[in-house]
């Protein structure tokens, strides 16, 4: 019990913005007009690829002779940039068509 | 210094996808939107490449970084380049598997980082893990997992390489196998130690497999419901990843995604009218069809081509209502192209857009986008149904479920309460399918039986070509 509350407090700063962002994450959601969904959905996806930062630094600081850890972070961080770069890029492509139309 | 400079630098991140998310919320600034989204996203990286600490050592092994980088980069371009218009729906889904599986190995790197293998005889841990790090390694590790496996098995739904699949008793099955992921990664996160780490690789297999079962049974039909919930998972488990290193950028990124994630998928299950709970246990697309609902027996009339093309061209307004079948026949250009026709004989020429044609929401509003379609022509469900009633002919593109009546006055339809666009209002109804073949919730469809209902048989795209000749000659 001790240990939770002293995570807790630890991490004070992180609660308030995981409570604070699924606030906004609703209210930002809450205006987009249903023919923008599937662009925004897309979008969403790539902005959730941030997970690619994660695996930067598990692999940025793995030693060198941990291989398992190398390959893991390897393959993580090709994983990672194909969420964000093709999350974007796709994103861009539907988007790109709306825009002709204005 | 570096430090607080790459705690700027997330902070302008965190920002960027917060205005990114709400400028892709109005058609004008949306391009502009991902755009900014994407620069936060590159100086969030890139600064985490060089200003990162840990400790005071800056991170290292840059060779392999890079090269991961650019391997993601060259693929992700080309994959999101090449991949159709139709396609778009499951290449998200897969981008988002890839999102849970680096969550996922995120989560076992971390495992092992903390709990690692020595050359001398035995294991040890390093340092005495603390429970709050257990338990964001387990959830982005289930979470992840989860993500990745269920976005696979939407992505082949999708294409068609997977079938749905149910078996007797799969609700208690999963609901066991979540159960004993919850109680297995609890014991571990209370009591690990020498003799049960291997537990870990245990869970991690059962929230794969967990993954797969959940998505399984699920019909084609809901699928985009999947894809929105799965895509929030992969966002709270990017949010467990900024648990774990304190990292802003990612805790921000993460619940906010999570945070709009389930609001959409709820927003879409709405669309549909129904529970979000229904659509994961329900499962109608794989029971359906061994249901007790009475089959609707009786005739249609087929149209021939040259009768429906007087049909059109003499009409004073037509509505056009597109589904997946437009999509899949890739007939969207063909039906612009019909529609110029029309309009340049004086017929007043519009789109019904259902909320979940095809298979996402918009997505029939991207597949027409693309074709050169006027924005000012779709039309969203309620406009459409106050002007079905003086409308002359509807024509019904390979959509089925999404106007089938038994939604609004047949009770023991599974897709009873389900907002429909009611077509059956216009004068006459001209319905391109395929075959007979009921639609991708598995029911008939009464629509099709109907006295003013004609029935155009084949694929859209070539029917929609031969009807446009027709239509030149009359």
């Amino acid at each position: 019990m001790q240990t939770i509350l002293d995570w807790i407090s630890a991490h004070n700063a992180i609660i308030y913005i995981v409570i604070l962002m699924i606030f906004l994450g609703i209210e930002v959601i809450s205006r987009v007009p249903s023919v923008l969904h599937t662009p925004l959905m897309s979008g969403a996806n790539a902005i959730h690829g941030v997970v690619i930062i994660g695996a930067i630094i598990v692999m940025g600081r793995a030693e060198s002779d941990n291989y398992i850890a190398l390959i893991l972070g390897f393959l993580a961080v090709i994983l990672g940039t194909l969420n964000v770069v093709g999350g974007f890029v796709v994103t861009d492509r539907m988007l790109e068509m709306f825009k002709k139309k204005k | 210094m570096e430090i607080s400079l790459l705690s700027i630098f997330y902070l302008v991140g965190s920002v960027t996808f917060i205005i990114g998310l709400k400028m892709l919320s109005h058609p004008e600034t949306a391009r502009k939107g991902n755009l900014i989204a994407a620069v936060g996203m590159a100086l969030a990286i890139f600064g985490t490449i060089f200003l990162y600490k840990d400790g005071d050592k800056g991170l290292h092994n840059y060779a392999w970084i890079f090269a991961a980088l650019a391997i993601g980069t060259l693929v992700g371009t080309i994959a999101a380049k090449k991949v159709k218009m139709t396609a778009m729906p499951e290449m998200v889904s897969l981008f988002n598997g890839m999102g849970g599986a680096c969550a996922a190995l995120i989560s076992v790197i971390e495992f092992q980082h903390n709990f690692r293998f020595s050359d001398t005889p035995g294991w040890h841990t390093t340092i005495g893990i603390s429970i709050g790090t257990l338990l964001t390694i387990f959830a982005g590790l289930i979470i992840g997992s989860i993500s990745f496996a269920g976005s696979i098995i939407a992505w082949g739904k999708l294409n068609g390489s997977i079938k749905d699949f149910s078996f007797k008793g799969q609700q208690i099955t999963n609901i066991i196998l979540f159960l004993g992921i919850l109680v297995v990664s609890g014991y571990l996160i209370a009591f690990l130690n020498f003799n049960n780490y291997y537990l870990f690789y245990v869970v991690l297999v059962a929230a794969l497999v967990y993954g797969v079962l959940f998505v399984l049974p699920i019909g084609g039909a809901d699928m985009p419901v999947v894809i929105s919930l799965l895509n929030s998972f992969t966002g709270v488990a990017a949010a467990c990843g900024g648990f774990l290193y304190n990292n802003q950028v990612m805790l921000t990124g993460g619940i906010l995604v999570g945070a709009a994630g389930t609001l959409l998928t709820i927003l879409m299950c709405k669309a549909m009218n129904r529970s979000l709970l229904n659509v994961l246990i329900g499962s109608f697309g794989g029971n359906a069809a061994g249901n007790t609902q009475q089959s609707i027996q009786g005739s249609f009339k087929e149209i021939s081509l040259s009768d429906a093309a007087v049909c059109m061209a003499y009409a004073n307004k037509v509505i056009i209502v597109p589904g997946y079948g437009l999509a899949v026949a890739q007939a969207q250009h063909v039906c612009h192209e019909l529609e110029k026709l029309l309009e340049d004989k004086g017929v007043e020429v519009s789109y019904a857009i259902h909320p979940v044609a095809g298979r996402m929401p918009g997505h029939m509003n991207v597949l027409l986008a693309e074709a050169d379609v006027n924005y000012d022509k779709l039309q969203e469900m309620e406009q459409a149904n106050d002007q079905f009633k003086n409308t002359d002919v509807v024509l019904v593109l390979g959509a089925n479920d999404v106007v089938n009546p038994a939604a609004k006055n047949d009770p023991a339809s599974p897709i009873y309460g389900m907002p429909i666009l009611e077509v059956e209002l216009a004068k006459t109804v001209i319905v391109n399918k395929r075959s007979m073949k009921p639609g991708y919730a598995g029911i008939e469809n009464a629509l099709f039986f109907q006295p003013k209902t004609s029935m155009l048989f084949g694929d859209a795209k070539a029917a929609l070509q031969k009807l446009v000749a027709e239509i030149k000659t009359v």
